[in-house]
């Protein structure tokens, strides 16, 4: 094709994706750079028949003034990255000298709210991707097996879980599990512990919201691995049962070779919508014991007061390098294998 | 595998067959209690007491008299104003799914056609803007549309869908595109047609089976985003998902809980049929990019 009809026909799709994703990661960018303006405050003298006092208070005319003039706010280099709700580097430098052991050190880091929310993701990510690559590929193993007429329904019920809109589904899922529902209130029974709940607790919390993940996510790597299976080619299976191959040795060494690029597909799929989970945070109420980056920015952005742009873009900013980091090794062994094509 | 050599132990039968129900049990055994619970009232669904009373429907009973209830559904339909989220909802996923695809397909298709490399960067492009969490990106928006005065519509909102969902139509249209024979086109061309008409007359006839998969996942992506609808748009223009999240906040009215409950099933009903006709397409879909490219 020409490179002038490929523009024209690319052009629109072009136009959208450099307008809505590609500036705004600019937007965000610039005003990473930027925080909100201080409240302007005047002394008030105030003088009544005991005496006077001076008073301060916020100057509301003057500070909209400020904000008008200067809607992006105040000019503040690197100063969000490093504050107290970011990178903290002056704390961490302070728990360093100050906390005696390791530990203690690695404590104090961990409650920082930065650290926490990356803290959370990660583990949230490490826990999910595996599990979800594991349970779609033995449900799509079992499926598999089961009659083909069957199939159809079997398949709409496994995928249930993961049309719904993650708010959703964490909330048809709180809402058993919540002290009132069916499942929290028999589990209460069972333990006989009357407090006994899911926001009692941190470590429920993020177990409840890596199955929520594993629940929500395993059915689309159960579609990809299937779809996968279809495509095993029969005769070295064959041969490999004459030969006396156990099931086990099979799907080693026949199936799961087979299917590789699929898995690693599945993996990346999965690890850069785990990286972004947020929506359940939302749907089980956890604000309170776990946090994500996406959570952080979402928070900053639904702030009531003033809406903090420049710890959202901060946060965002540090989110992409994140993100950037989880791709590398993918986009770097394209580029090999697209320079080794050529 | 359904193999001829391949026999199977009736153990690892039973075994297989008690994995997959209790598997099923697991993916919708909540939907179907969420619908059963919707029909009741609060005291019944979220019981301290005693959660069989979710299935006699003992408060349902004292409070309206009947072992079901459709309270909820009118009240949040009416009172909470969700026709009026769901007429949103709607608006909102027409324009985005046709604004979707015709960007989409013209764009894949010189993709798809192109041997430049830079067709290979574009598509790499894509895949990272794919990778970007929709926040990031929302937090880039809110600054310039407040400037813009352009916050709250629903027109902005529908365009940001649109090119938010871009990235993962045109890959997965490029990999339908990739399928239909280059020839075909190439013989259009010298009958003397132009690209368009080539694309337009001969390629997109047999591309429909592409078309209404990367259509679905638009229309899933519209029907089902919280982030940038809760973000973007005004009380007054809410869709259903910010309005189900707006539902569980004001938690001081007693009704609100069961609005919340009774709004997830309205909302994800519709959904759920979709899904159930075009089963084949979704799948299709979500393998496309995987196992032929």
């Amino acid at each position: 094709m020409p490179n002038k009809t490929f523009f024209w026909f690319f052009l629109p799709t072009g136009l959208a994706m450099i307008l809505f994703i590609g500036l705004p990661i600019i937007s965000t960018g610039i005003q990473s750079f930027y925080a909100q303006h201080d409240q302007v405050v005047k002394e008030v003298k105030k003088c009544d028949p005991f005496g006077c006092t001076v008073s301060i208070v916020v100057d509301n005319e003057e500070t909209s003034k400020i904000r008008e003039a200067k809607p992006l706010g105040k000019f503040n280099g690197f100063g969000t990255y490093t504050d107290r709700n970011h990178l903290a580097v002056e704390e961490i430098k302070k728990f360093w000298n100050e906390t005696e052991s390791f530990g203690a050190f690695v404590d104090q880091v961990t409650n920082l709210p930065f650290y926490k929310a990356l803290i959370f993701t990660l583990t949230y990510c490490l826990f999910v991707t595996p599990n979800v690559l594991l349970l779609g590929f033995i449900i799509a193993l079992s499926l598999n097996a089961v009659a083909r007429k069957i199939r159809g329904p079997l398949i709409f019920g496994t995928i249930l879980p993961m049309i719904v809109t993650p708010l959703v589904g964490s909330l048809v899922l709180f809402w058993m599990i919540d002290s009132q529902g069916i499942i929290g209130a028999n589990i209460q029974n069972l333990m006989n512990d009357p407090y006994l709940s899911l926001k009692s607790s941190k470590t429920l919390t993020w177990i409840t919201i890596i199955i929520y993940g594993i629940w929500h996510h395993s059915p689309f790597a159960f579609v990809v691995f299937y779809a996968a299976l279809q495509t095993v080619p029969q005769e070295p299976i064959e041969a490999a049962i004459i030969d006396g191959a156990s099931r086990f040795q099979r799907i080693k060494h026949i199936v799961l070779p087979h299917i590789y690029p699929v898995v690693t597909f599945v993996a990346l799929i999965s690890l850069m919508d785990n990286f972004r989970v947020f929506e359940p945070i939302i749907g089980f109420s956890a604000e309170g014991s776990a946090q994500s980056l996406s959570w952080l920015i979402y928070d900053n952005l639904v702030n009531e007061e003033v809406i903090l742009f420049g710890s959202a873009a901060a946060t965002s900013m540090m989110t992409i390098i994140g993100i950037a980091i989880l791709l590398a090794p993918v986009l770097i062994r394209t580029w090999k294998e697209f320079k080794t094509a050529r | 595998m359904d193999y001829g050599l391949d026999t199977k132990s009736t153990r690892l039968k039973t075994f297989n067959t008690i994995f997959i129900i209790t598997w099923l049990l697991i993916a919708c055994f909540p939907f179907i209690w969420t619908f059963w619970g919707s029909f009741k009232v609060r005291a019944d669904f979220f019981s301290r007491s005693d959660w069989w009373y979710a299935i006699s429907a003992f408060n349902t009973l004292i409070e309206t008299g009947g072992q079901f209830t459709t309270n909820a559904y009118t009240q949040a339909w009416t009172e909470g104003e969700f026709w009026k989220a769901s007429k949103n909802t709607i608006i909102v996923t027409v324009f985005v799914v046709s604004i979707s695809l015709f960007l989409g397909t013209l764009g894949a298709y010189a993709l798809s056609r192109s041997t430049e490399k830079y067709a290979f960067w574009i598509l790499m492009a894509a895949l990272i803007f794919r990778a970007m969490p929709h926040i990031t990106l929302v937090s880039g928006y809110l600054f310039p549309f407040f400037e813009l005065q352009i916050w709250g519509i629903l027109p902005t909102t529908i365009v940001v869908l649109v090119a938010i969902n871009q990235p993962f139509t045109l890959w997965l249209l490029y990999s339908f595109f990739k399928t239909v024979p280059k020839e075909l086109d190439e013989s259009a061309l010298i009958d003397g047609c132009s690209y368009f008409q080539a694309f337009r007359h001969i390629i997109m006839p047999v591309m429909w089976p592409g078309v209404i998969t990367a259509g679905l996942f638009s229309l899933m992506l519209a029907y089902n985003d919280f982030t940038v609808t809760a973000l973007l748009l005004n009380q007054e223009n809410h869709t259903m998902v910010p309005k189900i999240q707006s539902y569980l906040g004001t938690n001081q009215h007693e009704g609100n809980l069961m609005w919340a409950v009774s709004a997830v099933v309205s909302a994800t009903a519709p959904l759920f049929m979709l899904v159930m006709f075009f089963q084949r397409q979704v799948i299709s879909g979500l393998t496309a990019g995987a196992v032929k490219g």
